[in-house]
């Protein structure tokens, strides 16, 4: 009975404490990681979801609050910023190819991101979706903290921009690579810039996992439909009556 | 090591301040990144061995970050699956939604892109 006791102890000590959280996450990412590299980059076994189940499963059963795992994994979550700036060394690598596609990459751009935004409101029409969550979806193609911030500019919902945002990359890092092989698209410049314009950092990781023209295109994408769905949707929403 | 985080960080700081300052839309990180990039351009051609050397250290830190992209949106991803709560009955609609929409949307954009690209490969052949 004591020894359970002791255990018990330790084990309240530990969830209040950042270093088992940080510890579950890394191993969870592991796992995840081990099965993707045996899996030779299936993009149906996503490390990420793979990590997010392993890690969600664990707070279900032990039942311990998300602010109370995000207060040790922040420090994960934190690297993100950091890591968006370091982007700029692998598209500096390329500088040579996106000078020779500039004319290319801002039409897809434009194109993408205008798709992006008006087959999201199709669909969500077409489903008979509130107004709110419409507005809260259609920024969700870019990285989180542009979307969130989209939407509220534009009366959605920034929490539920968040969770539809992360899906988005889950769906486009998992599923993009079928619809492209279907389409037969080759050129992996064109391949990457699709991925990070539509589902993101997710999608970019995926791309970069995969070749290293692909994950510079889309790394690209992300920071340059970020900038252009931020200025298209306040734009799009003075000219038309959503 | 230290040299290249200190910069990146540095980057991102400046990113941030400038975000808040200017009201901008674009996230500080995003910013961050045009302004390493920008520097980076600038300094292309700089002999100075000490700016060579912390170009590279940065060079360095920055694959290895990129090579763990993923392993930093899972905290953030858990947070999606404690809270799947919030989209309340509509979940399978929106799920649809996103799910033909970000297919459509990455097939629609590669073809454009690949499409132009040819046609720009025609072009310079023909000259």
């Amino acid at each position: 009975m004591i020894e359970k006791n002791k255990l018990y102890n330790i084990w309240v000590y530990l969830q209040a404490e950042p270093l088992f959280w940080l510890t579950l996450t890394i191993g969870a990412f592991l796992i995840g990681n081990y099965f993707y590299k045996k899996s030779k980059l299936n993009p149906l076994v996503n490390p990420v979801a793979i990590s997010i189940l392993i890690v969600s499963g664990v707070l279900i059963v032990t039942d311990v609050s998300y602010e109370r795992y995000f207060n040790g994994a922040k420090f994960i979550h934190f690297m993100l910023g950091p890591a968006t700036v370091a982007l700029a060394i692998p598209i500096y690598k390329q500088i040579h190819l996106i000078k020779k596609e500039s004319g290319s990459i801002f039409i897809s751009l434009v194109l993408g991101s205008l798709f992006a935004i008006f087959s999201t409101y199709f669909f969500a029409k077409l489903m008979n979706l509130d107004l709110e969550i419409i507005y809260s979806m259609m920024p969700r193609s870019v990285t989180a903290p542009i979307a969130m911030g989209i939407s509220e500019l534009i009366g959605g919902v920034p929490s539920l921009t968040a969770i539809i945002t992360i899906i988005t990359g889950i769906v486009g890092a998992s599923f993009g690579t079928f619809a492209l092989d279907i389409l037969r698209v080759k050129d992996m410049t064109a391949r990457g810039f699709a991925f990070g314009l539509a589902s993101h950092g997710i999608g970019t990781a995926r791309a970069m996992s995969k070749n290293k023209t692909a994950g510079v295109f889309a790394a690209l994408a992300l920071g340059l439909s970020g900038i252009a769905t931020s200025i298209l949707i306040p734009l799009l929403f003075k000219l038309i009556n959503f | 090591m230290l040299k290249s985080i200190f910069i990146i960080f540095l980057f991102q700081l400046i990113g941030e301040s400038a975000q808040k300052y200017f009201e901008l839309t674009v996230p500080g990180p995003v910013i961050g990144l045009i302004l390493l990039l920008i520097s980076f351009i600038l300094l292309k051609n700089n002999k100075n061995l000490f700016v060579n050397k912390v170009k590279n250290e940065i060079s360095s830190t920055a694959i290895h970050i990129s090579n763990y992209l993923s392993l930093l949106f899972v905290p953030i991803g858990v947070g999606v699956v404690m809270h799947l709560s919030y989209l309340e009955k509509n979940y399978i609609e929106v799920l649809g939604v996103i799910f033909f929409s970000t297919i459509l949307t990455i097939g629609f954009t590669a073809l454009v892109m690949e499409a132009i690209n040819n046609r720009f490969k025609k072009n310079d052949r023909k000259k």
